[in-house]
């Protein structure tokens, strides 16, 4: 069987697994990185969202034999390190605002919503209410507000 | 445990010099203080009917589905205890499920109020399936906080006195000399104890019987305060485990190969050896349901789901379509009985019609099953765990005391998870395959075949004169709705499965649910329903979101009709002194009335459930550059600009969590009126993703959302979890009524229009993932 090499929140990886097996599986089924949710497979939901190389991008949706070695993918797991603090000033207005309600969606939420600031930011902005409405991830519990709100709180203290 | 006798909760008796009512409890014979109540709601069942001539009282208003939940609950002698640990904590094995709602957090609150312990050193388990529990182990008809309120405050009240008493005898000093605060006990003479050191101290060697006072309303400092959830760190850090995310040994994963068409049958697998030999593939069983795959990844369960060749016979919904359903319910319709009147009697009518909907959540049905020759072990988000134990150990072949159920955190519910059809699905394929299994439903399973809240028709007719409502009379007409998880207890749920058994059920529901807070003379609302061919069951409330959404719509003609604005109509012929004041409030705070600009408009409507009192004020923009709003793959159309929500639970243990629990109805309350719906076509739901069902999504949240939740009036909790969603999906319909000058008759809005998406093959049933995600890397 194939093996695969890549950085995983921070630590390098080899993992045995068939070339086109989505990475979602390979984190969940075979390494037990559970943060990353399955709620559709199809790059609809956002669930799965982590980081490559610091841009959020929808494991489902990427065979484990387009990572290469030195791609370095962050889950929710891994966020916290990526900051000088015990948890990413992202998590911190989560937990300010209590947005979370089932919390099956927020570990995708929480990386898709870090990303949207470092978009604004490249692009020399602020995020703004047409940021928020682009965001794809769904809530079915229906949080949407509440995800508004912490991330223009997150993004004043990225 | 010992169980000790049953005894009636309540004590009444009043010592002297005492005007606080004492609660009896016990304490249980356990290596470290353990102190329990009886499980039920302690309060009198039925509340005081308004005397509201000429409309008399309809059954919910004297007593409906909560009561008859906790009533149910009375007569079992069961319990629910508070556990002191030595490291200082306490922990409450709650038997009910935490699917997001909050009652993990409020629960906490109740025993972090009355232990007078920090609320993080509370900490909350789910409960096992406990079949001793009978009625009692039902998460439903949002009655866990009405059922829980009091025991587990006389619980923690109870452990709280134990330990002063432990406290007393080891400084020597009088249980009035001390005082238990933040988990440590002082005394007058300076002497100090950690609850921690004193859990062993304080245990009873013996279970007894022993009475105890709760602090009353006025000495709260942790009930009606707002709280954040008490497992938000473990969310935010990806620690908090759902059902799939559980390492059970040997459990890999599975998925199932389902049919073309809804319950469709295997006739036969054509290439069982090949897909056993794809790669990473262990299992392959036919089942009820389908053909189960059992492999080392979910990728490769999907890879060989769509691999079988599987010959399928016709399912339950044969050759069905949304036309021919909607032609079905017409047949039902029962004619209303107040006949148009003369000249001086006006008369105004609705009918509208609500789409098939479905109650999928986003973590879809998924369980895990270890079953062996004698004994099964499951894990899964359930929310009537006991009638799940019981059906699946007849099942199974087993004895009910074999089959372990644990219930897991669920990644949200909306009614899904009353039922339990992956936790049998799981077991099923467990015992044929031999092995432990986790198994998870596709996406696109979880839309076409799982359980969907049914189509149905309100037909409304109301008669005025002379500024009066004389009658009000409503005809509603549904698929029929899946009781069969009964009361949660396998016995209710064999009475539900009788002859007529599910009618009967269905009725009653209806009934004790559903009620008019208007005063509007002779008021009937009826049920009735048809063809059980189709997976269905609760979504987030059974009926009260189309009911209410048909009588605010009405009710808005009515005032028109009667040349009156549609705020001071309601208030005029609201009947209730609590949703009377909820109107008011949004009116005020949504400042009712103003000016704005054409094609925008505001709507208004309230709804009284479970003891509760809900009003919603919308804001509605339909002008073309809003609707015609481009969204890849996403439907724009009118845009809810601002809500504001006022809610009466009676008594809000966690405002910040009754907050969220509003904003989420308003959530689905937006997506029920304007986008979200199942098409139905030659027997199956053409919706496969969810860009095909559209909930709710962030180009179509309100920018502005206000929710106000209204100070104490009954003092005692009240039903939140489904309370949200009528009243914003009727406002929602009252102001895009008002927006367009046409009012809508079809639920949601855009059913009709060209499907605003490509539906995905039946055939393989499932998509393949795309391989494209990090050209989509942002």
């Amino acid at each position: 069987m194939p093996t695969h090499t890549f950085t995983l929140n921070g630590e390098q990886v080899t993992v045995e697994a068939e070339d086109d097996v989505r990475l979602l599986w390979v984190l969940r089924d075979i390494l037990g990185v559970t943060g990353p949710k399955y709620g559709c497979g199809l790059e609809v939901c956002r669930a799965c969202t982590s980081h490559i190389n610091g841009k959020a991008f929808n494991p489902c949706a990427v065979r484990v034999q387009d990572v290469d070695p030195g791609d370095e993918i962050t889950t929710i797991e891994g966020l916290a390190d990526t900051s000088d603090q015990e948890l990413h000033p992202m998590q911190r207005a989560w937990l300010e605002r209590d947005v979370a309600q089932c919390g099956y969606c927020q570990p995708g939420q929480i990386m898709t919503a870090v990303a949207v600031v470092r978009k604004a930011r490249e692009e020399g902005r602020e995020v703004g209410e047409a940021d928020l409405d682009a965001i794809r991830n769904i809530c079915r519990c229906g949080t949407y507000h509440r995800i508004r709100e912490a991330i223009v709180e997150g993004a004043r203290n990225m | 445990m010992g169980t000790p006798p049953p005894t009636p909760p309540p004590d009444e008796s009043q010592p002297a010099g005492s005007g606080r009512r004492r609660f009896l409890g016990y304490l249980l014979a356990a290596p470290t203080l353990v102190a329990a109540a009886e499980l039920g709601d302690w309060g009198p069942a039925a509340g005081t009917a308004q005397a509201a001539i000429p409309t008399p009282p309809q059954p919910p208003e004297l007593y409906d589905l909560n009561d008859m939940l906790t009533d149910a609950a009375l007569p079992t002698a069961n319990l629910i205890s508070v556990r002191l640990h030595s490291d200082g904590t306490a922990s409450l094995d709650l038997p009910r499920a935490e699917v997001g709602q909050g009652i993990t957090t409020s629960s906490a609150m109740l025993v972090a109020e009355e232990l007078d312990l920090p609320l993080d050193k509370v900490r909350i388990t789910l409960a096992d399936a406990r079949p001793e529990l009978l009625f009692n182990q039902l998460t439903g008809a949002s009655n866990t906080t009405i059922s829980t309120y009091t025991p587990i405050r006389v619980a923690a009240a109870l452990a709280k006195g134990r330990l002063l008493e432990a406290a007393a005898a080891e400084f020597g000093e009088a249980v009035s000399r001390l005082t238990g605060r933040a988990g440590v006990i002082t005394s007058e003479g300076g002497r100090r104890a950690t609850y921690g050191s004193l859990a062993k101290k304080a245990a009873s060697v013996a279970t007894k019987q022993v009475s105890v006072e709760l602090k009353e309303r006025s000495d709260f400092t942790v009930i009606g305060t707002p709280r954040s959830r008490i497992d938000a760190v473990d969310i935010v850090t990806g620690r908090k485990k759902f059902a799939t995310d559980l390492r059970v040994e040997g459990a890999l994963p599975t998925m199932v190969c389902r049919p073309p068409t809804i319950n469709g049958t295997v006739e036969s697998v054509r290439n069982r050896a090949e897909v056993e030999a794809m790669p990473g593939i262990t299992d392959v069983a036919v089942v009820g349901t389908g053909v189960a795959v059992r492999g080392r990844t979910f990728g490769q369960c999907i890879d060989a789901v769509r691999a079988l060749r599987v010959t399928w016979g016709p399912g339950s919904a044969e050759g069905k379509s949304d036309a021919s359903v909607l032609s079905e319910l017409r047949k039902a319709e029962i004619p209303p009985a107040v006949p148009k009147l003369g000249p001086l009697t006006k008369t105004v009518e609705g009918d509208f019609t609500f789409h098939f909907a479905s109650n999928s959540a986003l973590e879809p049905n998924s369980a895990v099953a270890d079953v062996r020759s004698d004994r099964a072990e499951i894990w899964s988000g359930l929310k009537s765990p006991i009638v799940a134990q019981q059906t699946i150990a007849k099942k199974l072949g087993l004895p009910q005391d074999a089959v372990t159920v644990h219930v897991t955190e669920g990644g949200g519910s909306f009614g899904r998870k009353l039922f339990f059809d992956a936790a049998i699905e799981a077991a099923e394929i467990s015992q044929k395959m031999g092995k432990p299994v986790k198994l998870m439903w596709h996406r696109t399973d979880d839309f076409r075949q799982g359980r969907t809240h049914p189509m149905c028709t309100s037909r409304v007719r109301a008669t005025y004169a002379a500024g009066n409502v004389l009658s009000y009379e409503q005809r509603h007409t549904s698929i029929s709705t899946d009781f069969t998880h009964g009361l949660g207890e396998i016995i209710t749920r064999m009475a539900s499965k009788l002859p007529a058994g599910n009618l009967g059920f269905a009725e009653t529901i209806f009934t004790l649910t559903q009620q008019s807070p208007y005063r509007f003379g002779a008021t009937t609302q009826l049920l009735s329903e048809v063809d059980q061919g189709f997976n269905t069951g609760s979504m987030r409330n059974i009926y009260s979101p189309n009911v209410r959404v048909a009588q605010e719509l009405v009710v808005d003609r009515l005032a028109a009709g009667m040349k009156k604005d549609p705020y001071r109509f309601r208030r005029e012929f609201l009947k209730d002194e609590r949703a009377l004041a909820v109107l008011e409030k949004v009116a005020e705070a949504g400042d009712w009335g103003r000016t704005m600009p054409s094609r925008t408009a505001q709507g208004i409507a309230v709804h009284p459930e479970y003891h509760g009192v809900v009003a919603a004020l919308v804001e509605m923009d339909c002008r073309p550059e809003t609707t015609d709003r481009e969204v890849r793959d996403g439907v724009t159309g009118p845009r809810v600009t601002k809500v504001v929500c006022a809610v009466d639970v009676g008594l809000a243990v966690n405002p910040r969590g009754l907050e969220a629990q509003m904003m989420g109805g308003i959530m689905d309350g937006i997506a029920l009126a304007l986008t979200s719906s199942l098409h139905l076509k030659d027997g199956y739901f053409l919706e496969g993703s969810w860009d095909n069902y559209f909930y709710t999504r962030q180009w179509n949240t309100p920018p502005e959302l206000k929710i106000i939740v209204m100070p104490p009036t009954t003092g005692k909790p009240g039903g939140a979890g489904e309370l949200g969603v009528p009243a914003a999906m009727a406002a929602v319909a009252c102001a895009y009524a008002r927006a367009t000058g046409t009012m809508p008759t079809t639920f949601p809005i855009n059913h009709d229009d060209e499907l605003a998406f490509e539906p995905e093959p039946v055939q393989p049933p499932i998509p393949q993932s795309p391989t494209d995600g990090l050209e989509h890397a942002h």
